[in-house]
C-alpha cells in the first residue's frame, strides 16, 4: 500500500514537472520577450541590454534551471499591464471562481444524482427516458447559449439583469446553473448506470433473501456501493467545470479567474496566462492524486491488494 | 438493430446542415460581408432578408451559411487531425515500448490534466491567431483519448495468435502493425471519432464566441454570436438563431455518435 501511494505521488510530481517544462519551452519559442518588451524603434543595443538583464543570453538549460528556481521561490513574473505580480492578480480572482464552481458542483450533484437514481428505479418508463434525454441535451448545450438564454429570460420574465457580475447568493445561481448543467447531465447518467449495476448484484439478492426491507436495501446496501465511482466522476468533472467557467464567467461578467484568463489572452499578458495555466495544471494533478488516494480510504478491496 | 426515430431525425438534420453549408450562400442574393447602412438590424421575416440583418446591415442568412461552412470544416478537419495524431502516437507507444512509450504516456498525462480550451488559450496568447493555427489547436481536442485507447487496443491485440503467425511468416514490423493490427483495432478510433466530433464543434464555437477563435472577416457560428452578444435584448436573432443551430448540430451529431458506438463497440453488446 505504501508502494501504491508512493508511485501515485511520484507520477503526479513527474506530470507537473513535464507540464512546467512544456510551458517553459512554449514561452521560449514563441518569440523574443526582450524585443516584445522594448519599444518598437529601440536600437539593437538596447534590446541586447534587455536580453542580458532578463538572462536571455544564457544557454537554454541554464535558463530552464533558473526558471524552475524562480517558480520554486514563488516568483511567477509580473503582469505587463498592471505591473502587479501575476500570482496576486490570480489570488484576487480565486474566491469568486471557487464560489461559482462550488455552487455549480453542488447544484450538479444535488439535482443530477437524484434524477439518475429515479431513472434507475423507473427503468424503461417515461421518467427514465426523460432523464436520459435531459443528459444528452445537457451535454450538447453550449454553455454560452444557455447563459445568454438565462439572461434573456431573466430580463423578459423577471425584469432583472442577471449578467452583471458577483454579489450575493442570488447572483451566483444563474451562472452556477449554466456552469453546472453539463456535469448535472453526466452525474444523472452515471447515477443511473451505477445504481442499475448494483441493484442486480448478488449481494442485493442475498439481502432480499435475508428479508432486509426494500428501503434499507436501497439506502444501506446499494447506494454506498454505487457511489464509489462517484469520486472519480467528481474528479473528472473538475476539468469540465474549469473549462466551462472560462466561458460562463465571460457571459455573466463574473469577476473570476476565467475572465482574467480570457482578458489576459486578449491583451497578451503572458506572465498572467502562464501562471493561470500552471495553477490549473497543478490543481487538476493534485485533484487526480487525491481521487486515487481517496479510493484507498473508501474501497477496502483496493487496500487489500 | 434498426435505427431509432430520434437518430433518423438527427441524421437528417446533419445532412440538412451539410447541404446548407454547401449551398446556403446561394440561397440569398447578398454577399456575406456586404454591409448596408439602410438595412441595419432588420428582424427576421423582412422582405429582402429572410433571417434579418446585423448591426452593419449584413444578411444573417448568408452569414449563417458561410459560418456553418467554416464551423463544419474546422470540426471535421480538427477531429481528423486529433484522430490521426492520437491513434498514431498510441500505436507507436504500444509498438515501441521503452522510453518512447514513457514519453507518450507522460504527454497523455499532462494533456489529461489540462482542459483543451486552456491549452488553446495559452497558445493563442503567445502566437498571432491565424486560421491554420486555430485549426491545429482544435485538432488537439481529445488526441490523448485516442492515444490511450489505441495503446490499450494494440497491446491487447499483440497477445493474439495471428500476430505470432504473421511474425513467424517473416512480416516486417511496419507490415505487421499497419496491415494486420491496425485494421483490427481501427473500430476503437472510429467510435471515439463520433464521440469527439461534437466536442470539437463546441470548442470551436466557444473560442470564436470569446473572440479568440475564427476572426473577422471570416466568420463561424460562434463568431456571429460573439458579434451579436451586446445586442441580446434588442436583436435576439443575432445570438439565438446561430446558437440554436450550434446546439441542434451538436445534439444531432452526438445522438448519431452514441448510436454508432452502441452498434460498433463489441464490449457494449448485450
Amino acid at each position: 500500500m505504501t508502494g501504491y501511494v508512493a508511485s501515485r505521488v511520484l507520477r503526479a510530481a513527474l506530470t507537473l514537472l513535464v507540464a512546467v517544462t512544456l510551458v517553459f519551452v512554449f514561452l521560449r519559442f514563441s518569440g523574443d520577450p526582450a524585443a516584445a518588451l522594448a519599444p518598437p524603434d529601440a536600437p539593437q543595443a538596447v534590446i541586447d541590454q534587455y536580453r542580458r538583464a532578463m538572462g536571455l543570453d544564457r544557454p537554454l538549460p541554464a535558463q530552464y534551471l533558473s526558471y524552475l528556481a524562480a517558480l520554486a521561490r514563488g516568483e511567477f513574473g509580473y503582469s505587463i499591464h498592471t505591473g502587479l505580480p501575476s500570482a496576486q492578480l490570480f489570488l484576487a480572482r480565486l474566491p469568486a471562481t471557487l464560489f461559482l464552481g462550488g455552487t455549480a458542483l453542488a447544484i450538479a450533484l444535488g439535482a443530477g444524482l437524484p434524477l439518475g437514481a429515479l431513472a434507475a428505479l423507473r427503468r424503461g418508463r417515461w421518467v427514465d427516458r426523460a432523464v436520459m434525454a435531459f443528459s444528452v441535451f445537457a451535454f450538447a448545450m453550449p454553455n454560452f447559449l444557455f447563459g445568454l438564454a438565462v439572461i434573456l429570460i431573466g430580463a423578459l420574465v423577471f425584469q432583472t439583469y442577471v449578467g452583471a457580475g458577483a454579489g450575493g447568493l442570488l447572483d451566483v445561481l444563474p451562472p452556477a446553473l449554466t456552469l453546472g448543467l453539463a456535469s448535472m447531465g453526466a452525474f444523472a447518467r452515471f447515477a443511473r448506470s451505477s445504481l442499475l449495476e448494483t441493484i442486480n448484484a448478488p449481494f442485493m439478492v442475498a439481502a432480499e433473501a435475508r428479508g432486509v426491507p426494500w428501503r434499507r436495501r436501497l439506502l444501506r446496501h446499494a447506494a454506498p456501493n454505487a457511489a464509489i465511482p462517484l469520486v472519480t466522476l467528481v474528479g473528472l468533472s473538475l476539468g469540465g467545470l474549469i473549462a466551462g467557467s472560462v466561458v460562463t464567467e465571460q457571459v455573466f461578467a463574473w469577476p473570476g479567474v476565467g475572465q482574467l484568463l480570457v482578458r489576459s489572452v486578449a491583451t497578451r499578458d503572458i506572465a498572467t496566462v502562464q501562471f493561470i495555466v500552471l495553477a490549473i495544471a497543478a490543481t487538476m494533478i493534485v485533484a487526480n492524486l487525491l481521487v486515487d488516494l481517496l479510493y484507498l480510504v473508501i474501497d477496502p478491496r483496493i487496500r487489500a491488494r | 438493430m434498426r435505427m431509432p426515430p430520434a437518430v433518423r431525425l438527427a441524421l437528417a438534420f446533419v445532412a440538412l446542415f451539410a447541404l446548407f453549408a454547401l449551398a446556403g450562400p446561394w440561397l440569398s442574393p447578398h454577399e456575406f460581408r456586404a454591409t448596408s447602412l439602410t438595412a441595419r438590424l432588420l428582424p427576421p421575416g423582412s422582405p429582402d432578408h429572410l433571417l434579418g440583418t446585423d448591426a452593419r446591415g449584413r444578411d444573417l442568412l448568408v452569414r449563417l451559411a458561410v459560418g456553418a461552412r467554416i464551423t463544419l470544416v474546422v470540426a471535421v478537419v480538427g477531429t481528423v487531425i486529433g484522430a490521426v495524431l492520437g491513434s498514431l502516437l498510441g500505436l507507436v507507444a504500444a509498438a515501441r515500448r521503452g522510453w518512447v512509450e514513457a514519453v507518450i504516456v507522460g504527454a497523455v498525462d499532462v494533456q489529461a490534466s489540462l482542459p483543451i480550451i486552456v491549452v488553446a488559450l495559452f497558445v493563442l496568447a503567445m502566437f498571432d491567431n491565424s486560421f491554420l493555427l486555430f485549426l491545429l489547436l482544435i485538432g488537439l481536442t481529445g488526441w490523448e483519448v485516442y492515444a490511450r485507447l489505441m495503446r490499450g487496443a494494440v497491446l491487447a491485440a499483440k497477445e493474439h495468435g495471428y500476430v505470432t503467425a504473421v511474425r513467424a511468416l517473416g512480416a516486417t514490423p511496419a507490415r505487421l502493425y499497419l496491415r494486420h493490427i491496425l485494421p483490427n483495432v481501427a473500430a476503437v478510433a472510429l467510435v471515439q471519432f463520433t464521440v469527439n466530433l461534437p466536442l470539437t464543434i463546441l470548442l470551436e464555437t466557444a473560442l470564436s464566441f470569446l473572440g479568440l477563435g475564427v476572426q473577422a472577416p471570416l466568420t463561424s457560428l460562434g463568431q456571429i454570436m460573439s458579434e451579436g452578444r451586446d445586442r441580446l435584448l434588442t436583436a435576439w436573432w443575432l445570438t439565438l438563431i446561430p446558437g440554436a443551430v450550434i446546439f441542434v448540430l451538436a445534439l444531432s451529431v452526438s445522438l448519431v455518435g452514441d448510436w454508432l458506438r452502441d452498434r460498433l463497440d463489441p464490449t457494449l453488446a448485450r
